[in-house]
Parts: C-alpha cells; structure tokens; sequence
C-alpha cells in the first residue's frame, strides 16, 4: 500500500497503483493518472469507456473483463485495445479510480 | 396442488437436481426435464479422448435413463422463458407453465466469436478438445504429429474446468515422451490471464510445473485473430504466436434461448444469481445450477455437485413457504491431471484460495501437489459420476461447505 497525488489530493493505491477506495476518485484525476499509464489525453471515447467501468462497478462490485467492455461499453474490443493498449480492462479500471477487474475463475 | 418444477438442460446439474428434488418431494410435485439431445457426455473423459486414453464410446450415456422414475423428459431445444408469467416455450411448439424453473443449461462454446478460429485449418490444425467430435479429430492429428510447435490457448474466461487446458499441456509432455518425439515438439501455453492460474498460491505451483516440464508460459494474451492458413495466433496488443499444431479453447457463453428471454441474462447469457442461496436474480421461483450460473466460481462438475445439494434444500423450503436456508459457499474441488500416472488436487471457495495440505482431513489426498493417489481419485470420480453424482447422493466424508482442517491456512508471517 503507498499513495499518489491526483488533482492536488493524496490518494492511497496498492502496489500496482490500483485505487483501494474508489470513493476518493474525482473525475479530475482521471488525465493524471491516464499519463502515467502511457495515454497524454482522454478523448471523449476513452470517457465513455472509463464512465461505464465506473457505473458497472458501482452495479456489480466488480469492474468488466475486456470481453463484458467490448459487448457492453458501445466500443468493440478492436478499438478498446487503440484506447488503452496493452490491456484495457486493467488499464480502464486504474484510470476510473476502481481495484482491478477480479475476472473469472 | 401439485407443484410443477421445470428444469431446463439434462446435464450434469438438471440431472442432479431432477434426481435429488424427486427423493425429496416424492409425488408432492411433477418434474420436467428438457433438453435438446439423448446423449449425455461425461465431459471430464474428454481430456483424455486425444491421447487414446479414453474410449469415446464409453463417455456417452442415455441421459433419460439417469432420471429416477417419475421424472418426465421432454426433449427439444428451449426457445424462451417467460419469467413473468411463468412459461417456457419450447421449439418443438409446447408450453410449459411451472410454480419452480430450474436453468440448468449449461455454457456454450462460441468459437465464431474469435476471428478466424472456425475457418481454414479448423479440425486440421486448429482443434479444440471441450466437445466429443473435436476431441476425436485432435486425436488423428496428435497421433500424426511428430515435430514443431503445438500450442495451446485459453482465448477467454470464464471456460469450463478452467484446469483442463493445463491438464492437456501436461499430459501432451507425458504424451510426446512416451512417443520419443518430445525433444522435436516446443509446447506453449498461452493465457489470457497473468499467470498460469487465476489463484496465487496455486498459479506458482502450477507454473513451477509448467517449468520443470519445459512448457513455455505466455501471459496476457488475448487472442484476437487465429490464422490457420499463415498458422499464427494474434492478439489484440499484436503479439504473433506461431503453431504447427494449436488447440484452442473457445470463449464459452450461456444458452442462446437466454438471449431471448427478457431480464434472465447478462451480457454473455449466463444467468445472475444470489451466491448463497443460488436464487436468480429474474424472479424469486427461478433457480439456477452449474455452468450457466453467472457466479465468481469455477464452472466444474464438482461445483454443481455441491450446489445440487444446497439447490434442492432451497426449493424445497421455496415450496413450504420458508425462508432460503441453504448457504453455498463456492466450493470447487478439481482433481489436475500432470502426466506419467500422477495428479493434484486443488479445494477452494468463494473466500479461501486453493491451498497445500491435505483433504478432506489431516489425513487424506495431498493438495497441491504430485500423487498417485490424486490420479486414482480422478479415474475413480468417472465411476463416481454416473453412480453417486448423478443419482445425487453425497460423497461420504465430503460435504457441500469446503472442509477447513486439513488445508495449511497462511499465517501472517508467510504474507
Ligand atoms: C474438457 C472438459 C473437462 C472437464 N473436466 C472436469 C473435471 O475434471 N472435473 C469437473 O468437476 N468438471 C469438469 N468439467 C466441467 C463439467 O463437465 C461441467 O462443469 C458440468 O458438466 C456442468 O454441468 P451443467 O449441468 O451446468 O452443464 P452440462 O452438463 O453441459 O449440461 C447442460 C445441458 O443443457 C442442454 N441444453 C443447452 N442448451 C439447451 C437448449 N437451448 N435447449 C435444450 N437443452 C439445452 C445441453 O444439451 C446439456 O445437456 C470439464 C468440462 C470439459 C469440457
């Protein structure tokens, strides 16, 4: 466990920099942390993927496998590997601030 | 009146359930079984069909036959349920009204979901061993495979027997040594996932084993193409891995007529459900068992046995008007085939990782790790099967909740 500073607050993420209370996450901090996942900016696609991670989280207590984004978020899992190379359902669930996708057993 | 309990799917979990909710309720109610086929597949046995260790014809049963008397079968494709008026519409015309419904239609493979996957080379280079007739056309080409690259890939989760793609790497090792040929062969094995196993402790000894047996872990590879004809996988981060020979294990989903019955489903046809109580979340007289439940444990027949258990208690207390009392608790016990006569064991639930130890006692099978007798155990559950898991009856010594003596629970001092 260690911390991080988004949009000028102190945040606390586990060893691989995954929030542990997503209640701390505020939408100005998604672009902190999208930089230092590799992404410089968030189009209007990468939000409508991070908002819907964030709602299904909220739903399911869990945040979608890459195969549940591509059927659910309105972008295909092609175009998802564009917006968040190298593992988008992990990459989009640090990004909305939610612990890594538990996937399926 | 009568109550009348539809079950869909005669598989391992519609049998179970059919079989055990008839010894409970005797002629207090009238059970339906439906399904679309007569053949009832022992699908461990499938593991070993490839490498002419098991007899196809062997592995197939009548499935009306497992039934006890007084269970109906009808048989025909379901075209969709009703939940809110309590039907099930079969393809075959009828209507079925039911006071209970029970969704025990299993997962489905969807290789069309993969680009390429069903195209050239499919059946020839590209095989898959999760259904009877591609577990037999493996087999012709294993036999005929000497030299080259043979991979095997998990293109998604969650699979049946998410151990069984493994199994085949380690038996393939055992296999290809029998034969003389292993120094020629390079054996990969590729997962989406980001190790060798979902589950910490048990995915170090697993890719320990992987290791020792000189099989190439490739992690995080999600397949987004299979070229049968340049004979190549791709993933979606565009990493290529070449194959001679690929096996393939397809994304699974739930049952279609799912898709086409508002409000049962999620996203991949599998049916939400409480963990505990095993009540779908669609409507309070629907239960749910075995693979098509969507919930956070393996989809393996050990897992349905248990649930069998805690499903029936609940129905029948659904039926007197009390509350669910049956509690499941995950548990899933999967016997891991590693080659040259030798299994593991692994026993977990919702809360409690596979561990080392022994089960279900201090003094019983090794847990993670190499026995013989692991092996027997796995041999013997095929007996088991047909004449203690179907008839459902429980395992003496072995209960629905996972057993905690026996397993080495870390201190704080080993995390
Ligand atoms: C290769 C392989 C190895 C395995 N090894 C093991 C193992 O070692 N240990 C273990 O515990 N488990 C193992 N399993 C998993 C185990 O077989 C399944 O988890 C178990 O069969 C699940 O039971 P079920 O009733 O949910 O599904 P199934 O037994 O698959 O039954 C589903 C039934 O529903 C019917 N059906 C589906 N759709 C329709 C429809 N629309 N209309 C009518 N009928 C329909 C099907 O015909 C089928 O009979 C293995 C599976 C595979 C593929």
């Amino acid at each position: 466990m260690s911390t991080a500073t988004y949009a000028g607050t102190e945040v606390t993420v586990n060893e691989e920099g995954f929030f542990t209370d997503p209640a701390a996450w505020t939408e100005a901090m998604a672009p902190e942390i999208a930089d230092e996942a590799g992404i410089a900016e968030l189009t209007d696609q990468h939000w409508q993927v991070i908002r819907h991670v964030r709602h299904e989280y909220t739903e399911k207590g869990s945040g979608p496998t890459v195969r549940a984004l591509g059927k659910t978020s309105g972008v295909g899992v092609k175009q998802l590997y564009e917006l968040f190379p190298k593992g988008p359902a992990k990459l989009a669930a640090k990004i909305a601030g939610i612990p890594k996708p538990r996937g399926c057993i | 009146m009568t109550k009348r309990i539809v079950i869909l799917g005669g598989g391992t979990g519609g049998t179970v359930a059919a079989n055990r909710l008839r010894r409970s309720l005797g002629g207090g109610a009238h059970i339906t079984v439906v399904d679309r086929d007569d053949d009832h597949v022992y699908q461990p046995g499938l593991l070993f069909v490839p490498f002419g260790l098991a007899d196809p014809e062997d592995l197939v049963r009548s499935r009306p036959r497992q039934l006890h008397d007084g269970i109906r079968y009808h048989r025909s494709d379901v075209e969709r349920v009703e939940v809110d008026k309590e039907l099930v519409h079969l393809h075959d015309g009828a209507v079925l009204p039911y006071d209970v419904l029970v969704i025990a239609t299993g997962a489905r493979l969807m290789p069309e979901e993969t680009e390429g996957l069903t195209g050239e080379g499919w059946h020839e280079t590209v095989h898959t061993f999760y259904d009877l007739d591609g577990a037999m056309a493996l087999g012709s080409a294993l036999t005929g495979f000497t030299e080259g690259r043979l991979v095997v890939n998990v293109v998604d989760l969650p699979i049946k027997c998410p151990v069984a793609p493994l199994e085949f790497c380690f038996l393939a090792d055992w296999y290809l040594r029998e034969r003389g040929v292993r120094d020629d062969v390079q054996l990969v094995y590729a997962t989406p996932l980001d190790g060798a196993f979902t589950k910490p402790v048990a995915a170090r000894t697993l890719s320990g084993l992987l290791t020792e047996k000189g099989i190439e872990l490739v992690t995080e590879f999600t397949t987004g193409e299979v070229d049968g004809a340049g004979k190549r996988l791709v993933s979606y981060d565009g990493r290529e891995l070449a194959f001679d020979l690929a096996v393939v294990v397809p994304p699974h989903g739930g049952a279609s007529y799912v898709d086409r019955s508002p409000g049962l489903g999620d996203e991949f046809g599998f049916v939400p459900a409480d963990p505990r109580t095993l009540r779908a979340k669609a409507h309070p007289n629907v239960f749910v068992i075995g693979d098509a439940a969507a919930l956070p444990t393996s989809k393996a027949g050990s897992v349905t046995h248990f649930e069998g258990e805690v499903l029936a208690r609940n129905i029948v207390s659904f039926l007197g008007g009390d509350e669910l009392d049956g509690e499941f608790d995950g548990h899933t016990n999967c016997f891991i085939e590693s080659g040259f006569g030798k299994a593991l064991l692994i026993d977990f639930n919702y809360d409690t990782e596979p561990l080392p130890g022994h089960f279900p006692a201090p003094i019983g099978l090794p847990l993670l790790k190499e026995s013989r007798l692991n092996h027997l155990g796995k041999l013997m559950f095929a007996w088991w099967y047909w004449h203690g898991l179907l008839p459902g009856r429980d395992i003496p010594g072995v209960s629905a909740s996972m057993p905690h003596s026996g397993k080495h629970f870390p201190t704080t001092a080993d995390t």
